[in-house]
């Protein structure tokens, strides 16, 4: 197999002059030297890409991922380094953009075509199966801005693909079109992927990326953190991303600080444990306050994945400030796409009601469950509430979304919940 | 400059195609239309001979006829139609094309290619309608249009030179397009358009001369009002200083493209 792409060295720096008028010395006179600074958002990086291999890359934001693909398709140029690529790349990076709104989308096509340096022959001949691939109906012959966004991107997904690439590029900006739209685009990247078009893949849905890739690479800051094995890579990013590093940072600081052997702090520490989510909403009238927290499974702590039907200890910590008259422990369990998978407290689960908590008291709570659930993310919300003289619930300190836990079952099914289904096969004669 | 020419080969579709949805995009949503297109140049021209040959009453000295100031004014204007076009949107041109270029990846030498050719036929639209007139009020030769060609594409070249220049320094500086819009309205009146160049004192004529538009525009002049062969040597100076403006706006243009997409 021969390589389509090579980068050699690729490096992308942006200049910062001092003030505004720096810029300017330095082109009237460049013998008193740069003036500048730059600013490196990617370095060093070096690899190349098999014909009809599919490569997935992942970083999180800000890692330099849509720099790299932009120095790939052409968009900028790299500061240093070489990209050398085989054949004609399509990139399905900002859909639609190049659209004029005020023509209709069949001149679009040709726009966009002629954009891509195809001849208007070729475009014409092109024509009925681009607009029947896009499916957007009397709309082709209307100006492009009353088309709604996902039109849009079916048009120009459409045009970008109405010839096979040698190299295809496919960012998040599929997720634009609806479901059905989505299956046949990934139909149409699989026939290609078939028919030996090498694909760059870049996506935060790390489960497509291990099924899909036959190669992943880790962006970090600028540099290629790690290169290889799908999985590997997959879980060397969730480790980053989850905690593992952060981890061991935390865990130095706590031995100073704290007892270190798995006791809870009392002073609030919640936010710096691994596997805290910043996007956290904390509220209640705070009158105790949950402060600390611990996660383990299979005797390891702070897991960053759980196998799917493995059993989980989520135990926090709640220090009270004033008297709380039976206060009710709760956890739920949620999708990223807000949907509740999983939710309880300890008014239903235990029998007895919790008494009276004295002020200065501290009270660990723990819950263990079962994770039958399918492989994806789950964040962890975490709540104290107690009833006041009125029987209402008064909330004293929630924090939704505030811990991702992420599963990763096994068994493959459909569905958010494994459902332990047994099969029994009778064949009657 | 081979990859240069051969991506705007490779290109022409898209050149072809750019300068259509120009012309289409400027009276597509209008009720008039195409009839815009010649409206605007005519509305100007009327002003301009109403205010200067009515109004003020001004004559060509030592030229007789009705419409030797009408002819006067048209021939000149339309030509500096032409430079400010290509001068005024060139300057803006890669930061109106902003989006475009940080989005696809296409040969960018295209995009002044495309400004010049629908200058180019914009002029020329406007430029029927003044032969329409000049055979109506029998002042036409087909000698004209002969002596009309090296002048309009010495004025091409300059104002195509220029343009690619500023482009180029509009992108890292922004302070030129602000600059430019103020310089071309003083050109405008700098340059022998309006009025004759005779009404200028002695002392400043020499600076008016050194204008290489009144160069150009003085030809027009020569060519259609007093019907004369134009001055060739002037027109050639012309013609380097546009020369040497395009090399080096094609040279800040290469070694800048890349740094380009940044700024933008």
């Amino acid at each position: 197999m021969s390589n389509v792409l090579t980068l050699q060295n690729i490096g992308k720096s942006y200049k910062q002059y001092p003030s505004k008028f720096s810029r300017l010395i330095e082109w009237v006179m460049p013998f008193l030297g740069a003036r500048h600074k730059k600013k490196w958002v990617i370095r060093n990086i070096t690899f190349d890409v098999k014909q009809g291999e599919t490569i997935g890359i992942i970083g999180v934001n800000g890692a330099g991922k849509s720099t790299l693909l932009k120095m790939i398709t052409g968009t900028t140029q790299p500061s240093e380094g070489e990209v050398v690529c085989v054949g004609r790349i399509a990139a399905l990076l900002e859909l639609g953009m190049g659209f004029h709104p005020d023509f209709t989308g069949r001149q679009n096509v040709f726009m966009s075509g002629q954009l891509l340096g195809l001849n208007n022959e070729t475009i014409s001949e092109l024509m009925t199966e681009i607009l029947s691939f896009a499916d957007i109906g009397e709309y082709v012959d209307m100006p492009c801005r009353v088309y709604s966004s996902g039109m849009q991107v079916r048009l120009a997904f459409s045009i970008a693909t109405a010839v096979r690439p040698d190299i295809l590029i496919v960012d998040e900006a599929l997720s634009v079109g609806d479901v059905a739209f989505q299956a046949k685009c990934f139909r149409r990247i699989n026939d290609f992927k078939e028919q030996g078009t090498t694909i760059l893949f870049v996506t935060h849905a790390l489960d497509d990326i291990v099924k899909h890739c036959h190669r992943a690479i880790l962006l970090d800051s600028g540099s290629i953190a790690m290169s290889g094995e799908p999985r590997e890579v997959v879980n060397e990013f969730r480790d980053r991303l989850f905690g593992k590093s952060k981890k061991k940072t935390i865990g130095d600081l706590c031995v100073s600080s704290d007892s270190g052997n798995g006791e809870l702090s009392r002073t609030d520490v919640f936010h710096t444990q691994p596997l805290y989510q910043k996007i956290e909403h904390r509220w209640g009238v705070r009158t105790a306050e949950i402060t600390d927290y611990m996660i383990k499974s299979n005797g390891e702590s702070y897991p960053v994945s759980v196998a799917g039907g493995d059993t989980v200890e989520i135990k926090f910590r709640c220090v009270f400030y004033q008297n709380i008259k039976s206060p009710i422990f709760g956890i739920l369990l949620k999708t990223p796409d807000g949907i509740n998978l999983y939710g309880a407290s300890s008014r239903e689960l235990m029998d007895d009601q919790i008494g009276l908590i004295m002020a200065g008291a501290a009270v660990d709570f723990t819950f263990k469950l079962k994770l039958n659930f399918n492989t994806g993310p789950i964040l962890l919300s975490v709540g104290l509430t107690h009833c006041d003289e009125y029987g209402n619930d008064e909330p004293l300190d929630r924090r939704y979304d505030s811990i991702l836990i992420n599963v990763d079952n096994e068994k493959s099914f459909i569905g958010l919940v494994d459902a332990e289904t047994e099969c029994v096969i009778e064949v009657i004669e | 400059m081979f990859s240069l020419l051969s991506a705007i080969f490779r290109y022409r579709g898209f050149i072809v195609g750019a300068v259509k949805r120009d012309f289409q995009s400027r009276y597509r949503t209008s009720m008039l239309g195409a009839l815009w297109l010649i409206i605007q140049p005519l509305a100007m021209i009327t002003v301009y001979t109403l205010i200067f040959s009515e109004v003020m009453k001004s004559k060509l000295p030592g030229i007789s006829g009705e419409y030797s100031y009408s002819i006067y004014i048209c021939s000149g204007l339309l030509l500096w139609g032409l430079f400010l076009e290509i001068c005024g949107k060139g300057t803006c041109l890669f930061i109106d094309n902003a989006n475009l270029l940080k989005k696809v990846s296409f040969p960018r030498i295209t995009l002044p290619v495309i400004l010049m050719f629908t200058a180019l036929i914009n002029f020329l639209i406007i430029f029927i309608l003044f032969l329409i007139f000049l055979v109506i009020v029998n002042a036409f030769s087909f000698t004209q249009l002969l002596f009309l060609i090296p002048v309009v594409f010495t004025t091409l070249l300059l104002a195509s030179g220029l343009a690619m220049v500023l482009a180029v320094l509009n992108v890292f500086f922004r302070d030129v397009g602000q600059l430019i819009s103020i310089v071309l309205q003083f050109w405008f009146w700098f340059t022998p358009i309006v009025y004759p160049l005779e009404i200028i004192p002695g002392w400043a004529r020499k600076f008016v001369e050194m204008n290489p538009m009144a160069v150009t525009v003085n030809s027009m002049h020569e060519i259609f009002v007093k019907n004369q062969i134009p001055e060739w040597l002037p027109l050639l100076y012309v013609s380097l200083l546009g020369a040497v403006l395009l090399i080096l706006g094609l040279y800040l243009f290469r070694r800048h493209s890349g740094d380009m997409v940044d700024e933008l």
